[in-house]
Formats: structure tokens, sequence, C-alpha cells
């Protein structure tokens, strides 16, 4: 296939209290075989030869794992491939002269640094709150003497894949932290060592997240759609029960 | 330079133990009065913040990301070694500790090995208890499966995120104690240099990434766990932040860099596609366990891989070395993927591939098992590689993975400055010229969960610590150290982009100090990175200021580290005249390509003490005997 050339709206905003404008840009031979990611590098080494200012945007993995990348294209928080981060997302799924729209996703709770970076700080402090099992360094029983049943393990990892990237937030209407939150929850509330500290925990970390300003969930299912580890909304489900549980 | 490596005496089994006898302890009041700097939040970071910060420390981390949780150990993928021996398959510590010593080709200290071998059980306790979902076995029980180099089953995982997984639960642990109030957490921060007063480290100089402030940091003690150094090759499979920086400004400041071109080029990774290439993705090497390597047996063979009948294919790999077959170590697999390749079998647009096929392994298991054990890696490929794995066998090719040199540290993993310690990826210690399967998890949690919060609690109790605050004189001068190198590079405004010099730099790197080097390629790459080197200096465009987030000028401040690390690898290449492990020198092989040790004149640690850049990089050469007492150094075979 011969190369393509993209049209570009990009999000620019020079810091938090910039108030930011989308620019246009033509991006000449984009090859099928490139990742979105690469496409934005090319269109940067382009605006750097030029002695024009790159657009940032957060990335470390490039596979889909860390949860660095997390702009939201033409509307969608990843882009259009189902189950697919940002990085992993191909130009392949694109046509010579499409028009790309790349904005931050938005979120009281993530202020903008500069263009495509936001803070995500919030969600690690709903982890500081609770999203862990107390077990000193040492202090652990040996590995078999707690025996997880294969389904219940397995369940706990399909939570725990959560790659803690945001999109969910940016996806909600109510810009809600319930998926993130309530994945946490779901892998640790299932296992058998996190039950003594289930109670505490539950209330500790939707506390947290309603401090950070996120919103509440109204089961639009937003968050499952974007998600690029399919992470189910039966974490919120979940996440509630065990709150209510918790509470009363 | 003072390099005594501190072993402790006795048998084998008895030194870890006798040395935690023999470790001086800080009492819990007074931990409290001491502070401890953790750079890095990756596996070895995490672990050992979390660790120090619940004996009572002080704790401050620092990590490049916006958050700690995404390190690069974040990616691997495959699993973590453990002698848990629950396969009853003949597995023990001695076992895979003499694995991980032959595997490293005997280019490592027989007492750190074996002190790695016997953490291995106690980090899958931590981390079950810590709620890491492990695969399991129907009963409940914790699942093995085994690893290239190694002939028992011995390598625990959660799916194809086995780092992830253990990450989460090292980050998790270590929110715990920023919870605490124990540690304080500061992410996009960038260590760019070591504060050395009176001998001693105490203190860090960072650049704030969100405001662009240099800031100054003092400690009684620093952790060093930044990771390695495979982007020096531009194209690898580490991370894009991965980078050699912490370590070569302390290398700068007088730590000594051992082993600098032992570098894992890592057999199963997806091919280059073209220029444009940022990184390299790495398929996990669990999948040489069902898929078979070939070629065809006949050059310049186009036809579909399905195509090529049986006995046209070059199964490579089991031919050469029937008993470990597709399972031979990396640097085994790689060195022959490229021989076949050289001699015109590569496969796929650029030649430069090789099958890995798992028809027979569906047919023998079927779709499902299959599917079951490795699902998301094939899903990854069909998303890169835009072909299906299950009809289609992968493409892969070797792909730079994992740096096994570092800075010099001792048994106690602290460097030849007092007070900096180093662990995880950045310090050379425990894989000599080549590091196993599924062992680099293993070492990152064992260092950081249970020899650093030893050692740091016994060089603190073992020294007197002055006053010292971020007012000293030698904070002030690191400070303006970086000042000035930012606002020089910033200043040159030429035209050749930062990538344009990083790509160029990865291209001599990959063709001559990459999977085999020969002493007249390492000359002509010295001369090569020197001219690159100065021209960067001259022609380089850094966009923007300093004093906001930049990511490209923190990419610029790397490529500098990058450029003098480069001519180190390839001057360690060719003081090394051997062939071992990951380091094939072409004057230094059997007629059929098998590699030549030099026991007798190289069996030592090369660490290189740094003398200054002036056109050339001046550098000291220091050796560290290596000595054998347990074990004999035989020639590794695989065949
Ligand atoms: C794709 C892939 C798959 C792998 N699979 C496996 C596997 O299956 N099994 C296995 O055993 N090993 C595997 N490895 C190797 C293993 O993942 C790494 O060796 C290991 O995770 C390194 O951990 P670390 O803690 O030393 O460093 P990293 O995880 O690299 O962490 C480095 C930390 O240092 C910080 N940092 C770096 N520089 C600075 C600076 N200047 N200032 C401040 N902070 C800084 C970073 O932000 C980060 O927090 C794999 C590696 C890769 C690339
Ligand atoms: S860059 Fe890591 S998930 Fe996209």
């Amino acid at each position: 296939m011969s190369d393509m050339t993209i049209n570009l709206k990009i999000w620019r905003q020079k810091n938090s209290t910039d108030s930011g404008r989308f620019e246009d840009y033509l991006l000449p031979g984009v090859n099928e075989h490139m990742s979105f990611l690469e496409m934005l590098d090319v269109l940067n080494e382009k605006l750097m030869k030029e002695g024009g200012d790159p657009v940032e945007f957060d990335h470390d993995c490039r596979e889909g794992i860390c949860g660095s990348c997390n702009m939201v294209i033409n509307g969608r928080a990843h882009g259009p491939k189902h189950q697919t981060a940002a990085c992993q997302l191909h130009m392949r799924n694109y046509n010579d002269g499409d028009t790309i729209v790349i904005e931050p996703p938005r979120a009281a709770a993530f202020p903008v640094i500069k263009d495509l970076v936001v803070d995500r700080s919030a969600l690690d402090r709903i982890i500081e709150a609770g999203g862990y099992i107390s077990v000193k360094t040492g202090a652990a029983p040996e590995a078999n003497l707690i025996p997880v049943p294969q389904e219940v393990s397995n369940q706990a990892f399909d939570y725990a894949t959560c790659i803690g990237c945001g999109a969910c937030v940016a996806a909600c209407p109510n810009s809600s932290a319930s998926l993130f939150t309530g994945a946490k929850l779901s892998h640790l509330n299932s296992l058998p060592q996190g039950q003594p500290e289930r109670d505490k925990r539950s209330i500790a970390m939707v506390n947290q997240m309603e401090k950070e300003g996120f919103g509440d969930c109204s089961n639009y299912a937003e968050c499952e759609a974007v998600c690029p580890v399919g992470i189910s909304i039966s974490a919120i489900a979940q996440m509630r029960r065990d709150y209510m549980k918790a509470v009363f | 330079m003072n390099l005594d490596p501190k072993i402790p005496s006795g048998p084998l089994e008895d030194k870890w133990k006798q040395h935690l006898k023999d470790v001086k302890l800080v009492s819990p009041n007074n931990k409290r009065k001491y502070s401890v700097i953790v750079v890095g939040t990756g596996l070895a970071g995490a672990s050992a913040a979390a660790s120090l910060a619940e004996l009572g420390y002080n704790v401050k981390t620092f990590c490049i990301q916006d958050s700690a949780r995404r390190a690069h150990s974040i990616a691997a993928q495959g699993g973590i070694n453990a002698a848990k021996n629950y396969q009853n398959d003949g597995d023990s510590v001695w076992r895979l500790f003499y694995d991980t010593i032959k595997g490293g080709d005997y280019r490592s200290r027989e007492a750190n090995v074996y002190r790695l071998a016997e953490n291995s059980n106690h980090i899958i306790d931590q981390a079950v208890a810590q709620g890491v979902p492990f695969g399991r076995e129907y009963g409940g029980l914790l699942d093995n499966r085994s690893f290239g180099g190694a002939q028992v089953s011995r390598t625990f995982y959660s799916r194809g995120q086995t780092g992830q997984q253990l990450l989460l639960g090292a980050y998790q642990a270590m929110m715990k104690e920023v919870h605490s109030g124990k540690i304080q957490n500061y992410p996009r921060q960038e260590m760019l240099d070591l504060v050395v007063v009176d001998g001693k480290a105490r203190g860090i100089i960072t650049r704030n990434l969100v405001s662009g402030e240099i800031q100054k940091w003092y400690a009684d003690a620093v952790v060093l766990c930044t990771g390695g150094y495979g982007n020096v090759f531009y194209l690898s499979t580490n991370a894009k932040n991965s980078n050699v920086t912490a370590a070569w400004r302390c290398h700068k400041r007088g730590a000594a860099f051992a082993n600098p071109c032992f570098v894992q080029i890592h057999p199963t990774c997806i091919p280059v596609s073209g220029e444009y290439q940022s990184k390299l993705t790495l398929m996990s090497e669990s999948l040489r366990n069902d898929g078979r390597v070939w070629v065809p047996k006949a050059k310049g063979d186009k036809r579909k891989p399905n195509d090529i009948p049986e006995d046209e294919r070059y199964y490579f790999l089991e031919e050469r070395y029937p008993s470990f077959g597709n399972l031979v170590p990396r640097d085994v697999a790689s060195r022959n993927a490229k021989l076949v390749t050289d001699d015109g079998l590569g496969v796929g647009e650029t030649g430069l591939a090789v099958y890995l096929d798992f028809r027979d392994a569906i047919k023998r298991e079927g779709k499902d098992v299959i599917q079951a054990k490795y699902g998301n890696l094939f899903d990854m490929y069909e998303n890169i590689a835009d072909e299906n794995p299950y009809e289609t066998p992968m493409k892969i090719f070797p792909a730079v993975h994992y740096t096994m040199g570092g800075l010099w540290v001792d048994y106690n993993l602290m460097s030849n400055i007092p007070g900096l310690f180093v662990a995880g990826e950045a310090n050379f210690s425990d894989h000599g010229a080549n590091r196993l399967g599924a062992s680099a998890l293993m070492q990152g949690l064992s260092d950081g969960y249970f020899i650093i919060p030893y050692t740091v609690g016994n060089y603190l109790a073992d020294n007197e610590f002055s006053k010292v605050s971020t007012d000293h004189e030698a904070f002030k001068e690191a400070a303006e150290t970086s000042s000035k190198q930012l606002d020089k590079l910033l200043s040159i405004q030429g035209d050749k982009t930062i990538i344009e010099f990083h790509r160029e730099l990865g291209k001599i790197m990959w063709d001559k100090v990459g999977i085999s080097r020969s002493k007249e390629g390492l000359e002509s790459a010295i001369s090569q990175i020197r001219k690159l080197r100065e021209e960067f200096w001259q022609n380089v465009r850094v966009p923007g200021e300093a004093g906001y987030y930049n990511k490209y000028l923190e990419y610029a401040l790397r490529l500098v580290d990058y450029f003098e690390l480069a001519e180190l690898m390839a001057l360690d290449a060719i003081d090394r005249n051997e062939s071992c492990g990951c380091h094939l020198r072409d004057e230094y092989q059997s007629e059929e390509g098998e590699a030549i040790r030099n026991d007798d004149d190289y069996a030592y640690v090369a660490a290189w003490e740094y003398l200054g850049v002036n056109g050339k990089l001046e550098t000291k050469l220091h050796k560290e005997p290596l000595e054998f007492e347990f074990v004999e150094m035989k020639q590794r075979s695989y065949k």
C-alpha cells in the first residue's frame, strides 16, 4: 500500500493555566505499518525540523501495558480499536485523507500539564488509600499454604490486569473512576489473602475516589467499552456490594 | 580505586546466613533519624523502598513516569524463577544457582548467585501474600512452566504479564508506605547527578519534569534502581524512557562501571518494519516451549511458509542442539538466527527474520490449549504484524533486550562510592555474561526485598554522618553543572534532530557492538562514535526551553550519556579477547562457530573508572578476579 496523507487536529496547550486550542497539521508519508505513536513521532520530527514545538504526549512501553498513553482519538479514549491502547493502534486502521482529532483525556481530576499530557496522580492516591494487602517484607507464609481455586485466581487476574491509564475516566460522562477503583477492589477482595482488610479497603478507596473529584457511576458502561484491557463493569457492581456491606 | 567484593568467608550455603548474623542493626528508635533516597520504582526500587520504609527509615522515591507503577518492569512477560521444586522434578537452590552461574558463562560471583537462588523462594511467598495472581493448577496450588536454558519447570507466571503483576504488588506495598507517611514519592523527576560529600553519597540532583526546575535532595544513603541501558542501541525491547543517565552520572562521580559490553540480545522479537520504527516488541521466550524455529533450506525460497514441505525446512536449533533444541539459552538462539540469515536463509521482506511455528503444537495439544497458554501473546503479535500465528508461523528476529553490565557493586550491593547502593538491572551483579530467562525479575526483587534492607542498615549503623543540607557547596556545584548542560544543549540549535543522532548511534552499535564483534569492527565503531558525538554537540536541535515539560530535552540529555557509554562498551568488548555468554568475538570461536572462552586470562569483572571525555573517552580498567571455589568452570554445551 502506498503512503497516506493524514489531516491531524491536535489539542495544543502550553500549561495548566493556558486555555488551549486545536491546531491543524497535514502529515504526508504515513505508512500503514506505523503505530499511532510512531505517526506522532514522525509529525514531531517534521515540526522540529521546521523549528516548531513538538506535540507532547505520555508514552513509555509502547506495548499496551504501562498505561502511560491515554490520548483521546476522534472522541474515543485510545482510538477506534477494541481493547487496544493508543500505542498498540496501527495506521492500517486509517485511510488516506482521513482527519484524526487528538486531545487529552478530559476530567476535572486530570489537569492538563502540556498538550496531551495530564496529571493522573489522583489514581495513585486512590491506591494509596487502601489498594494493597498489608503484608510486610519477610512476614509471608510459604506460598502454597494459601491454595486459591483456579477460577478465583483467574478472575482476580482479570481485574488485576488494569493498566491504570485512566481511559475509563476520560470516557465516562461523569468522569467517574469507578472502573479503575472497582478493578483494584475486585482483584484484592476476591482473594483469600485480601479478606482481613476487605471492608476497610472498600471504604477507604471509595471515599478517596470521591474526594479526588471523580463523578459517580450512572451505568453508562462507556468505561468498559474503551478499556484497553477489557476490564468488565462487573468490577463496579462488586465495588458497590463490598462498599455497602462494609458500611452497613 | 578499591574494588573489594567483601564476600563473606565460609561454605557457600552459609555465607548469606552468616552475613545476616554479622550485619550491624539500627535500633527501631534510631531508624527514623535516617533518610534514604531510592531512585527508580521498578521491581528493584519499589521493593527496596517499601521494605526500607517498613523498617522505619524515611524514604524518598523518584521516577521518570507519572506514576511509580509504570516503570519498565511492568512489561516483563514470561515469568520469574524460584527453586521451590513444586514440580518434584529435582530442582533445588543449588541447581538454580548452578544453572545461573553456568548460564552466565562463569563471569559472575558464586556467592552473589547462590544468595539469589536462596532468596528466590521468599520472593514467591512475598508476592503471593501481596495478592499477585500467579497461574495456578486445578487444585489451587501454584503452576510452573519451563523457560530457556533450564531442564526443570521452575518459572512462576501470571499469564503473559508477570512483570506487571509483580510490579503492582511491589508498587502497592510502596503506596502502603506512602500512606503511612514513611515514603515521600516524587514521580516525574529525573535524576541528573549524584552528590558526594566527604567521599560519601549524600544526595541527588533532579529535574522536575513538569516545571523544569533543578532540585536538590539530601539523604544518608542513595539506592539507585534505574534499570538497564539497552536503549543505547536505539531500537530495543526496553521502554522508551529507560536510560543510563542516572548510572552514568554516578560513574562520572567515581562509581566503577562493570562489564559494559555484556548485552543480551533476545531471540524472539517482532522484526523491524521500517525507518520510523521506534521500539521492538518482545515475544516471550516461553513461546519456544511449543514453537519450533526454522528457515527454508533453500536460499531465497519465497513460498509461503505453509507451502514449504517438512523435508525442505531447516529446524536449525533442533538439528544443531539435539538435547536442548528450541530451548537453548538466548545467546545461542540469537547467534544462530543471525548465522542463518547471514547465510541468506532469512525470511520476510527484509530477510532479517526466522519462523517460529506452532503448527505441530496445535496439532498435538489443540488450539484451545495453545490459546490458553499464549493467547495474549498471539493477539499482540497479530495486532502488530497483521498475521494470525494460529495459521501462519510467526516471524521473529533477535533484538537488544537486557544489559548484564552496570555499576560495580560489592556483596552488599554497594558501589565503590560509600553510601551509593545499586540494585536491579542497574548493577552488574548476578548474571555474568548472559542472563537466563525469568531471572531478572528474581534478581530485582531479591535485591530490593531481601538484600538492600539489611545492607543499607549495616552501612548506616557502621558510619558517622556529618550534618549536610542542600546548601552545601557540593549540591550547588552539581546543580549548576546540570543547568549549564541543559542551557548548552538548548543553545546549539543545529539542524539534525535528536532521533536522527540516536538512530545513527544505534546502527553503529547494532552492526559492530551487537550479536558478534571483532577487533576491527569495534575499533571502527569507536572512531565513528567519537565523530558522531562531536557532530552532536555542534549540530543537534533541541526544541523549546528548560523551564517546562519538554520530553525532547529529556531525551537529548539521555543521548549525551549514551554517546559516552557507547564508547566504553566498545572498549570493554575490545579488552575482552574471548567469547563468553552474549559476548561473541569473531576471532574467538571454533570452526563450528561455538564460543571459545578464555578462563586463564579473562575470568574477571572488568570495572572501568571514568577519567573524562576529551574528544575520546579517558578511562582506566580495574580487574576484580573471579574465583570459583564451589563449581568447576566447564565449557557450556547445549549439544
Ligand atoms: C519486554 C521485556 C520483557 C521481559 N520479560 C522478563 C521476564 O519474563 N522475566 C524476567 O525475569 N525479566 C524480564 N525482563 C527483564 C526485566 O523486566 C528487567 O530487567 C527488570 O524489570 C528491571 O527492573 P529494575 O527495577 O531494575 O528497573 P526498571 O523496571 O527498568 O525501572 C527503572 C526505574 O528507574 C527510573 N529511572 C530511570 N532513570 C531515572 C532517572 N535518571 N531519574 C529518576 N528515575 C529514573 C524509572 O522511572 C523506573 O522507575 C523483560 C524485559 C523486557 C524489556
Ligand atoms: S505506552 Fe505503555 S500502554 Fe501505551
